[in-house]
């Protein structure tokens, strides 16, 4: 069947990605497909590849061997390709990584107006929809540095959606987070989830995993190691190494 | 011993013609030596390697000369390589070259420390490289090194007097002329003095200022 985009079941498509560092593997023989409107929980202790393996999707990071595909494209490392892919996968980090010398507004509209072609006018609408799902918009004509931790993240997950992506990356969003912010950028993130989103989390907010997840992916060593549907991986984990996981992590 | 100024208010024309050029010529070199810099800080992180040796050669040669060595160099040498050049331009010239010297240095070093989040999260976004750098990268890097900028460009505008032994047409040339038109040479340097002083502390307090519209998100708490 050709190809035509948007129309791909699968959203993203990891066969047999292996990556290094010098000589040390980070991600070893990694087989995933996430379907369209899938959204995955990926977890496992530091350094065990879980965000190399994100930012690998959306070409933050070149993989050396297997095929990596976003909505039936390959990530090849054509320069083209990369942006093509960056357009249509929105990603937010672990520092939220604002920038600092625009509005929250500016923050929100300045790839749309750059990358799609947006005049302003239309930018700062769709930004300020955005803004508004994110229950900030009364913010935007602050500066980052003006907001707390959580306000930031929001925007930060409103920059991203700006772009109307298909896919979203989440990269341990709540790790930098106060306690008292992680709720704030979770509940985000379910409504998010609630509306079809194709989402893959790093995080380690296992209630946020089992309230949304379809499926929970554990990593360990650059390898996936075990992935379940979230009841059956916190209830029954198969492998040994996930169970001294969760052991850790669930108090 | 006794001060007689009216000499000097005669030439006061003079004077404020001098004060005019050296403040126009000193600040449009600046303008574009900025630009350069700009363009040959993020040159020597990025561009091909035969540039950045070129970029660097030119770095250290600026740096590690007299500037009225380089104001000769570019007055007298560029005619004899058939290029002609009237002393003004020369003096722009040779200022616009040293400046943007020192100002890639400082440029750079501010690019240097822009954290790597930034560039992901452009690039994360579908901004091209040189977008992230224009629309991202550019503007904290500058009000990071702003208070260094307007330090360098003082020291540039006073040392812009030099420009004067080419004969180019600025606040010291005015004062020299005047001194040998009236031998009151004391009284002459007491009031260039002064200008000069007045100038650098005003153009010094404008710039520094001025920071504050420029890189706006730094007022009140960071």
């Amino acid at each position: 069947m050709p190809h035509v985009p948007g129309t791909q079941e699968t959203a993203v498509k990891l066969v047999g990605v292996n990556k290094w560092y010098g000589k040390f593997q980070v991600l070893r023989n990694l087989n995933l497909s996430v379907a369209r409107g899938e959204r995955i929980v990926v977890c496992g202790p530091s350094g065990s590849g879980k965000s190399t393996m994100i930012r690998c999707i959306n070409g933050l990071e070149e993989h050396q061997e297997g095929r990596i595909l976003v909505d039936g494209t390959e990530l090849t490392d054509d320069g083209k390709i990369g942006d093509a892919i960056r357009r249509e996968v929105g990603m937010v980090f672990q520092h939220f990584n604002l920038f600092p010398h625009l509005t929250i507004l500016e923050n929100c509209t300045l790839a749309p107006m750059k990358v799609r072609g947006l005049s302003k006018a239309e930018a700062e609408e769709v930004a300020m929809h955005y803004l508004t799902r994110v229950r900030i918009p009364d913010q935007a004509g602050k500066y980052p540095g003006a907001l707390s931790g959580g306000q930031q993240q929001r925007v930060a997950i409103a920059r991203a959606l700006c772009m109307k992506p298909k896919i979203m990356l989440f990269d341990e969003p709540t790790s930098a987070l106060d306690p008292e912010m992680v709720k704030e950028v979770l509940d985000t993130m379910v409504g998010l989830a609630g509306d079809g989103m194709t989402m893959l989390c790093v995080t380690h907010e296992m209630g946020f995993a089992r309230q949304v997840a379809d499926r929970v992916i554990f990593m360990d060593k650059g390898e996936i190691v075990e992935e379940a549907p979230p009841a059956e991986f916190f209830d029954n984990p198969k492998n040994e190494r996930s169970r001294q996981f969760l052991a850790q992590i669930l108090h | 011993m006794e001060l007689n100024f009216d000499d000097v208010t005669r030439y006061g024309a003079l004077l404020i013609e001098g004060s005019i050029f050296t403040v126009v010529v000193c600040v449009a070199a600046g303008l574009v030596g900025l630009c350069l810099a700009i363009l040959f800080a993020e040159g020597q992180r990025r561009a091909a390697r035969a540039l950045r040796i070129l970029i660097r050669a030119y770095v250290e040669f600026i740096r590690n000369t007299p500037f009225i060595v380089q104001l000769f160099f570019i007055f007298f040498g560029l005619p004899s390589a058939g290029v002609k050049i009237d002393a003004n331009t020369a003096a722009f010239l040779a200022l616009t070259l040293n400046v943007s010297a020192y100002f890639t240095e400082i440029v750079r070093g501010a690019l240097e420390t822009t954290p790597k989040g930034q560039y992901e999260a452009g690039a994360a976004l579908g901004l091209r490289p040189r977008q992230v750098f224009f629309h991202v990268v550019l503007r904290p890097a500058l009000a990071k090194v702003w208070p260094a900028l307007v330090s360098q460009f003082t020291l540039v505008f006073l040392g812009s007097a030099a420009m004067s032994q080419i004969s180019a047409e600025d606040l010291t040339f005015a004062g020299q002329f005047i001194q040998s038109r009236t031998f009151r040479a004391f009284e002459v340097y007491i009031v260039v003095t002064l200008i000069y002083a007045g100038l650098a502390l005003a153009i010094r307090s404008l710039l520094l200022l001025s920071g504050g519209r420029l890189f706006p998100w730094l007022r009140g708490a960071r």
